[in-house]
């Protein structure tokens, strides 16, 4: 099976969520990359370096430069000529192309997948995450969007793809025009790729608290901050922070739950990260049901004597 | 101005989901079924936006019978009529997307707003699919839209912030949580909401094959965790950071 991974970048360099797609895409078989951008050469030459990789097909036009499903489905509608299966990381830019790739061919996407577990069958979460189905399709040609959590990242250096053009000419724009973006500067790691994060919630009790609490201890770990939809709700965070059913699904080394109670719908956001550890006051929070170390106690102590000590 | 509102009937958000011990599904027997929640978003975004030159909202279901109560909702919070398109069998979001468009081009619709995904599959494809089936611009992931005479211009949840995008009419617009908090029907409208026009139709009257393309071979829980250890203060701790090799 030849296989076509949609490669997620900035413009500059290539977002750690493609190379779990790449993982993903080398269990079908043969894997050629797609970067489509406007200026594209640096991020080609930076995925022609990741490993198992056949070809980098680059399409380079001004009305690339941001990622619209509107232009990018029928550029990988025509590459699909060549290849059986498309697969993009379920992130927001990922979601918003892929159904409109399925569409255009009529193939009934998979989405989110956890695991391929044959060349039509995969696993995939369904209700938040509260069961998993096990799927096989009878479409042809595969269109799939991949949990970048659940697969290991291939390696980002040692191959050495050719890097190919191919025609991006004939993208107009009509339908839809890119207006602006305001993205938060990161001075931390970024949640979906941290491999530590700390999270705050309604405990919190206002915005300063969660600065000055929970901020110096991310700084300390070098971790990615997030935060309870509780704690967005009550304004102390921006609504990106937030991990849960609704919001960034993450499965990191260490997940460190303060003053969070564990509602259903921010375990669905957390529970495969490899250690959880929470701090809170209630001993019978249900966050403890699935701490791997639980500290009962007042965060506001806790914490800042923790982040002294480590 | 006329918006076409798409929406489905779920497993209540509040219940826990049980997975059935024949591992073929989810059970819905006896259990709460409401709107999905996004799709309350997409009704009360259309209701919002009768100030700005919406006219006539359309509720459409596609799915079970009972979905008539979902749209019964949809109108009691203030669409205008619904159309229900019955199928007892489980249609995918292609099939759903290909039913959509044939109503679509028999609506005329300007807007079509859908919610970003339902809460029991998950798929997240609807909206995408339709927008490509119909060749109209699409806006994912909503937080905010502004509708002017021509165009739509729909601030979207993206990783990491916000983005931007100016679409011509028509055009699709998913919701995600933040666009709105929808309203509670009240019950005069309830009442009301039972009178509104309700028209049934099958996917065969669309002449649309919605025949699946995925079998689902099994639904299983996921891994359990377990309760692990309590420490007793901040130096266990950074004891147990250091084993792990989070601290030095």
């Amino acid at each position: 099976m030849k296989t076509l991974v949609w490669v997620e970048h900035d413009g500059k360099t290539v977002k750690d969520a493609t190379l779990a797609v790449v993982t993903a895409a080398s269990k079908l078989g043969e894997v050629d990359l797609l970067v489509a951008g406007s200026g594209v050469d640096a991020v080609a030459a930076e995925a022609a370096k990741i490993a198992g990789v056949s070809s980098v097909l680059t399409a380079d036009n001004a009305a690339l430069e941001h990622p619209l499903a509107e232009t990018v489905a029928p550029l990988v509608v025509k590459l699909m000529a060549d290849h059986d299966a498309f697969l993009a990381p379920a992130t927001s830019n990922g979601k918003n192309i892929a159904p409109r790739v399925a569409a255009l061919l009529d193939v009934m996407q998979i989405s989110d997948i956890l695991s391929v577990e044959s060349a039509d069958t995969f696993t995939r979460p369904i209700y938040a995450g509260n069961a998993i189905a096990t799927v096989q399709t009878s479409d042809k040609k595969l269109v799939i969007t991949v949990r970048g959590t659940a697969f290991e990242k291939a390696a980002a250096e040692g191959g050495s793809a050719k890097v190919v053009a191919t025609d991006g000419a004939g993208l107009e724009q009509s339908v839809s025009t890119y207006v602006g973006s305001e993205i938060a500067k990161l001075e931390r790691p970024e949640l979906t790729s941290a491999k530590i994060i700390v999270s705050g919630g309604r405990a919190l009790a206002s915005s300063e608290n969660f600065h000055s609490v929970i901020e110096p201890l991310a700084d300390k770990l070098g971790a990615a901050v997030g935060a309870s939809r509780a704690a967005v709700d009550a304004g102390y965070v921006p609504n990106d922070y937030q991990v849960g059913q609704t919001g960034k699904i993450v499965a990191p080394e260490v997940y460190m739950a303060i003053g969070i109670s564990g509602a259903i719908q921010h375990l669905a956001g957390m529970k495969d990260s490899k250690t959880i550890i929470a701090i809170n006051k209630d001993e019978d929070a249900p966050i403890f049901q699935v701490a791997d170390i639980g500290l009962v106690g007042d965060l506001f102590k806790i914490v800042p004597e923790l982040t002294s000590k480590l | 101005m006329k918006v076409l509102v798409p929406v489905k009937r779920v497993l209540d958000y509040n219940v826990k989901p049980r997975v059935k011990a024949d591992g073929t599904g989810v059970d819905l027997a006896n259990v709460k079924m409401s709107m999905n929640p996004f799709d309350e978003i997409a009704v009360e975004e259309a209701i919002r936006l009768k100030d700005k030159g919406v006219t006539e909202i359309v509720a459409v279901s596609i799915g079970e019978a009972k979905s008539q109560e979902t749209l019964r909702t949809a109108l009691a919070m203030g669409a205008d009529r619904a159309i229900l398109v019955v199928s007892e069998e489980k249609v995918e979001p292609l099939g759903v997307a290909k039913l959509l468009k044939a109503i679509v081009e028999a609506e005329k619709p300007d807007l079509i707003i859908l919610g970003k995904q339902a809460i029991d599959d998950d798929n997240n494809q609807t909206g995408q699919m339709l927008a490509g089936l119909l060749g109209v611009g699409q806006a994912t992931f909503a937080s905010k839209v502004e509708l002017t005479a021509d165009s739509v211009t729909v601030t979207r949840e993206v990783d990491g912030g916000s983005e931007t995008e100016k679409l011509s009419l028509p055009a699709i617009i998913t919701t995600d949580l933040r666009l709105n908090e929808p309203r509670y029907a009240s019950l005069p409208n309830i009442m009301k909401a039972k009178s509104k026009p309700l028209d049934q139709k099958t996917p065969a009257d669309y002449g649309v094959d919605v025949a699946p393309r995925l079998t689902t071979l099994k639904v299983v829980e996921p891994p359990k965790r377990t309760a692990g250890v309590k420490v007793a203060d901040v130096d266990e701790l950074v004891a147990k950071l250091k084993a792990l090799g989070v601290a030095k």
